[in-house]
């Protein structure tokens, strides 16, 4: 699967307070939720990112809560893809259950800015970044996750588990 | 091979007779959690999954605390999903308002989650029971709901870094501020997918408050979990509570650590995390005498009685600085009983502190409590991320009980010395 988009680029330890801030978390809507993603970190984010966008960060991405909102409001921002140095491991697991492919990648972190443009196989992990013309190898994503992207997310998962014991 | 407690409790409820690091697992899990912000996602989940039973009513806990009581009528919704999802299903765990307290200082208190137990709870802070020596932490919505259906969940086991703490600690010092220290050395990645062991002598002797407040903050460090190896102490806060058997798990001699921190911490005093972040940390008495405009005592963090007799000691007989506003929030409904039985309550309401009804409320700037543009507040709670208690241009100060105590009577952050002395 490939996905191409522009790039905004945030800095380390992105907290899941600054992706969307608990005081909208009185819903469980996604296009709500997706309205004020980023706002307290960059407050013009939700209403200028474009579908297939990407986000790019440093280390540590999605720290903080384990609110599922974080990822909901990102995937229903239009983002198709983060690219990061590390994520904080509840995040990590949620984007997964959600279905939002995201990518460990020192190497992109460190280079893409805001506004590269980026073409990424999420199969291979290759990330192509046309602006720079540069080339960057993410981690693969580990095969027990490709088993929950390949199902659909985790309840997919679950419900294919299901249908095996009746 | 020799293991740590983690990958012993691991390894027990994966069926297998050891696992290692970084090996994905799929775990019987003891017992599970949500609050009303993540439960309304997992109920979504539920149902879109087909489900039409729980694994085991009886080790599930759905507590509403965060938007609670109802601060508007979205929560409102919220809240009665939760409780229309409990009735249908007819959990005997459901903790409605008025029988609800903050959830992990809860579900301890009530004996619901034990030593060994495997713990997942749709919030961050789950990784509190790991103060009873239970493999517990934090997950999402989603993953919630898959172990409500299956009673399964699977995991990465996580490389183990162990922390010995030595030394005696100076008056005021406390659990939090073992946490905050390793946190500010550390940093809020240095533990990331890791399992934190506390040990040493400090934490041999450390009372369970302390403990619950230590394990709590190990997602501060990036953490799956935070435990401690159960003792007598521990023994002695579950026996009277434990609504099922369990199980203490200790680390073998020779067990592989990723990393061990050894630090005397004798000399050190109460330390505050500076805004915002949990890892700038620094001694109360190198702080500059900075202006506070809130103070909130309470939270998963430390909410529970010891956390407010320490409070109380500080104000009693004092009133709370004009300019500044101080919220006690006890964390559970026990919590608040004893705390008025025990004189506490008055003392904080002569004081001229406002006291609540149990809610995490204040701490993540959901309610009773939200702070606006340019002011500041020194907090008992676990995260000073930039907007986390209201607006984005307002700051968090975490302190220890004692320390905000002392802030709330000086009117800027002080150490408990400088009011006593």
């Amino acid at each position: 699967m490939k996905i191409k988009g522009k790039t905004w680029k945030f800095g380390d330890d992105v907290d899941t307070d600054a992706i969307i801030p608990a005081r909208y978390l009185n819903t469980t809507s996604a296009k709500e939720l997706a309205a004020h993603c980023m706002e307290d970190a960059d407050p013009g984010f939700a209403s200028r990112v474009k579908p297939g966008d990407i986000i790019a960060a440093g280390k540590n991405f999605g720290c903080g809560s384990s609110r599922e909102h974080a990822p909901i409001a990102i995937k229903a921002a239009g983002v198709s893809c983060v690219v990061a140095l590390s994520f904080a491991r509840i995040f990590y697991r949620n984007a997964f259950n959600m279905g939002l492919p995201i990518l460990e990648c020192p190497e992109g972190a460190e280079r893409i800015r805001t506004g590269d443009e980026l073409e990424i196989d999420l199969d291979s992990g290759i990330i192509e970044n046309h602006t720079r013309q540069e080339t960057y190898r993410a981690q693969a994503i580990p095969p027990f996750m490709q088993k929950l992207v390949k199902a659909g997310g985790l309840i997919e998962y679950v419900q294919e588990q299901m249908q095996g014991l009746e | 091979m020799p293991k740590t407690i983690s990958e012993k409790i691991l390894a027990d409820h994966a069926g297998k007779s050891e696992v290692f690091p970084d090996e994905l697992v799929e775990a019987r899990i003891d017992f599970a959690l949500g609050n009303d912000i993540t439960a309304p996602l997992a109920i979504e989940a539920f149902r879109r999954a087909g489900a039409k039973k729980v694994f085991d009513r009886e080790r599930i806990s759905l507590v509403p605390d965060h938007f609670v009581p109802n601060k508007d009528i979205a929560s409102a919704i919220q809240a009665r999903m939760m409780s229309e999802f409990a009735k249908e299903f007819d959990l005997p765990y459901y903790f409605e308002v008025g029988r609800m307290g903050v959830e992990h200082a809860l579900l301890p208190e009530q004996g619901l989650v034990l030593p060994g137990d495997v713990v997942i709870g749709a919030d961050s802070h789950t990784c509190t029971y790991g103060a009873l020596g239970a493999f517990a932490t934090g997950v999402g919505s989603t993953d919630l709901a898959a172990a409500m259906i299956t009673g399964r969940i699977w995991f990465k086991v996580p490389p183990s870094i162990k922390f010995i703490f030595r030394g005696k600690l100076r008056p005021w010092v406390g659990g939090k501020d073992l946490i905050l220290y390793t946190i500010g050395q550390i940093g809020v990645d240095g533990a990331r997918y890791r399992a934190m062991e506390f040990a040493g002598e400090l934490i041999d002797s450390l009372p369970m408050a302390d403990r619950f407040s230590m394990c709590n903050m190990a997602i501060e460090a990036g953490a799956k979990v935070g435990i401690i190896t159960p003792d007598s102490i521990t023994e002695q806060y579950v026996s009277t509570r434990a609504k099922r058997p369990y199980k203490f798990y200790r680390s073998d001699p020779g067990a592989a650590y990723e990393a061990v921190y050894e630090w005397d911490l004798s000399n050190i005093e109460p330390l505050v995390a500076l805004p915002h972040s949990p890892q700038n940390v620094k001694q109360v008495t190198q702080i500059p005498k900075t202006p506070i405009d809130q103070v909130v005592i309470g939270s998963c963090t430390n909410g529970r009685l010891e956390d407010l007799r320490l409070a109380a000691q500080v104000m009693k007989g004092r009133k709370v600085a004009r300019g500044l506003r101080c919220i006690v929030i006890p964390a559970t409904q026990q919590v608040y009983l004893e705390a008025m039985q025990e004189g506490l309550l008055q003392i904080f309401i002569e004081a001229e502190a406002a006291v609540s009804t149990p809610t995490c409320g204040p701490c993540l700037g959901g309610h009773m409590g939200i702070l606006a543009p340019g002011e500041s507040a020194v907090a008992t709670t676990n995260r000073n991320f930039v907007g986390r208690m209201g607006h984005v241009e307002s700051k968090v100060y975490l302190a220890n009980p004692a320390v905000a105590a002392a802030t709330a009577i000086l009117g800027r952050i002080a150490h408990p010395g400088e009011v006593l002395s």
